[in-house]
């Protein structure tokens, strides 16, 4: 049962940070970054190139893949999200542009890295071992403590600098924000760069755990879905709640289930199904979004 | 007005029907064919995916039903030796029968909501289809026979299909056919009172609501045209590959389903249509490039979107405003 526990724990940390992303760009633009898989995916192989090609430490990876990505989301809002929005006349058209964006960054991390399953050695080697009842790499541990330091970081940039504080204006509400003087498109270009960010950071945590590959986006942009439907589209706490749920979920599931084949996440969707039809907008989002 | 869409049409049909064959007998580019069946089929179910639109729903969900569609056809003829002409209708009002089940709750949710669990559903019909035993799971259903004949009261409307001794030309007849039954349909459809409520409910629901419109029934019955035309499709899709696997209709199909409808543009009937020419035929035009072919296509789509981000029939819209 403790395993189980710390699994979900350790699974839900870095759900929770994928889906903090993918909750701040749709709170602030109302998108739906379909690309946000491909973006982790993409931050996964920038930290793979700067650690296991050029030798660098594992640091210099993480903050490479951070700036990278940040660097791309901030290009994507500026260039082909904002002129999108300005210019067409319903709002779902942009999904059509995230999913060509996902399509893109598919391609190019195909030409870039290869279709090959990609990891780094081991950051600390070793095994926590409580009396056989959690036993858990160390390495694990150190990712599970830091996904949750960046989350704790993220929540207090939110809540007290300058930045966070204007985007949580423009999330509650995009007119009176701008009429009381907040730059909404100086804003929106750095949450999209943000959340890419996040994106990008979570790719490089993982990598020397799981290590990535070209057909990871799509599922993962999936989950990360599940996950703010649980907690609630454009809501920070929902994200942070569906990702603990869904992450600890899956670690009973995975546990429970197993004797009956491969239906954990069967039996997820049904739950998600029925508790969509109970209470549609997630535990803590706003009704309609 | 009207003599010129009739002449449009009726163009249509003749391109459709007899310049297209024609093209194909002279170039001798039978692989074409296939291409062109696909495209009429996928067609079909974005039409569905098109009128759940119209009622101001995105709907990524088009693949399960068109994967269930195909399942049922497969089950059908396999197990139970039903004639294929008999699964085919079978197969679209078992979509229909469980949208309405399924559409009932998840209706309710708007926008961005619905959109996800839709997406959702593509994956929860996935993984059924690979846990439930009557699908024989990921090895899927197989050496399904072609398509028998047809007919009614004696007189063969369709023959067989294994003694045709071109089987594509025949699937090509047939997807188009069916392409263009659905369209009517479609269009007949919005242009009646019916799709007025339906653009009244994309509009503003509590509005239509607040004057008599019954809502909650008009969106169940438009989701399960929808999926009706999903599961034509998929089970007409089986047809012709003989086969069909879990992954047969997967998220990303879903998707493109999405995608013919935008880049063809949410405003038209035939947006769909042309959308799923474009892409499907764009795709595979560009095989050529090898590597680069999806990052040309990709390319491509985001251009389009940001020259036209209301859909290529948009073009159309530009000119009457000039007038």
């Amino acid at each position: 049962m403790e395993q189980i526990i710390a699994n979900g724990l350790y699974l839900g940390a870095q759900y929770a940070l994928i889906a903090l992303g993918l909750t701040l760009i749709f709170s602030l633009m109302n998108v739906l970054n379909f690309a946000h898989g491909q973006m982790y995916v993409f931050g996964g192989f920038v930290t793979y190139t700067v650690v296991a090609q050029f030798k660098l430490p594992f640091v210099v990876g993480l903050l490479a893949s951070a700036v990278v990505l940040a660097v791309m989301g901030a290009l994507i809002e500026k260039f082909l999200f904002r002129p999108v929005i300005r210019k067409s006349k319903r709002d779902e058209s942009t999904m059509l542009l995230a999913a060509g964006i996902a399509f893109f960054l598919d391609a190019v991390i195909l030409l870039l890295f290869g279709e090959k399953q990609r990891g780094v050695p081991k950051i600390v080697n070793g095994v926590f071992n409580w009396d056989m009842r959690i036993i858990m790499p160390y390495d694990r541990i150190l990712i599970g403590l830091l996904a949750i330091a960046l989350i704790v970081a993220f929540i207090l940039f939110m809540q007290y600098s300058r930045t966070g504080r204007a985007m949580r204006a423009l999330a509650q509400d995009r007119v009176a924000a701008e009429l009381m003087g907040v730059d909404v498109d100086r804003y929106s270009m750095i949450g999209f760069a943000l959340g890419a960010m996040l994106a990008g950071l979570v790719g490089g945590l993982l990598v020397t755990i799981t290590g990535v590959n070209l057909g990871m986006g799509g599922p993962t942009s999936i989950k990360a879905f599940l996950m703010i439907m649980i907690g609630g589209a454009g809501v920070i706490s929902g994200a942070i709640a569906g990702g603990f749920i869904l992450g600890m979920m899956e670690s009973v599931g995975l546990t429970v289930l197993a004797a009956y084949g491969d239906v954990t996440y069967l039996a997820i969707f049904a739950a998600l199904m029925i508790f969509l039809a109970i209470r549609p907008q997630g535990l803590m989002g706003k009704p309609w979004g | 007005m009207t003599p010129v869409r009739l002449l449009g049409i009726g163009a249509f049909l003749i391109g459709v029907f007899v310049l297209v064959p024609l093209f194909i007998r002279l170039s001798g580019r039978w692989d074409l064919y296939y291409t062109l069946t696909s495209v009429a089929l996928l067609s079909v179910g974005a039409a569905g995916v098109w009128l759940t639109f119209y009622i101001g729903r995105i709907n990524i969900g088009q693949g399960a039903y068109a994967l269930l569609g195909g399942y049922v056809s497969a089950i059908l003829v396999t197990q139970w030796g039903v004639s294929f002409w008999l699964t085919l209708p079978l197969a679209a009002l078992t979509c229909s029968a469980v949208s309405v089940l399924i559409g009932l709750p998840i209706l309710r949710l708007r926008g961005v909501y619905f959109a996800m669990v839709t997406l959702v559903l593509t994956e929860v019909a996935r993984l059924t289809a690979l846990a439930l035993p009557i699908t024989n799971g990921a090895k899927g259903i197989t050496s399904i026979p072609l398509p028998g004949k047809l007919s009614i009261f004696g007189l063969t409307l369709i023959p067989d299909f294994a003694t045709l001794e071109n089987p594509k030309l025949a699937f090509y007849l047939m997807a188009a056919v069916l392409m263009v039954l659905t369209y009517l349909v479609l269009w007949r459809m919005v242009n009646s009172r019916l799709g007025h409520l339906c653009r009244s409910l994309q509009q503003n629901e509590e509005l239509s609501a607040s004057i008599g419109v019954n809502t909650a029934m008009l969106r169940v019955l438009a989701y399960a045209i929808s999926s009706f035309f999903g599961g034509l499709a998929g089970a007409m899709f089986v047809a012709i590959s003989q086969s069909i696997y879990p992954s047969s209709f997967a998220v990303s199909d879903s998707v493109n389903f999405m995608l013919y409808c935008f880049l063809g543009g949410l405003g038209y009937v035939f947006g769909p249509l042309l959308g799923t020419l474009l892409l499907y035929f764009g795709w595979d035009l560009l095989s050529v490039a090898k590597e680069y072919q999806l990052l040309i296509y990709s390319g491509a789509m985001i251009i389009l979107m940001l020259v036209l981000p209301n859909g290529v029939l948009s073009l159309l819209d530009r000119k009457g405003g000039q007038k």
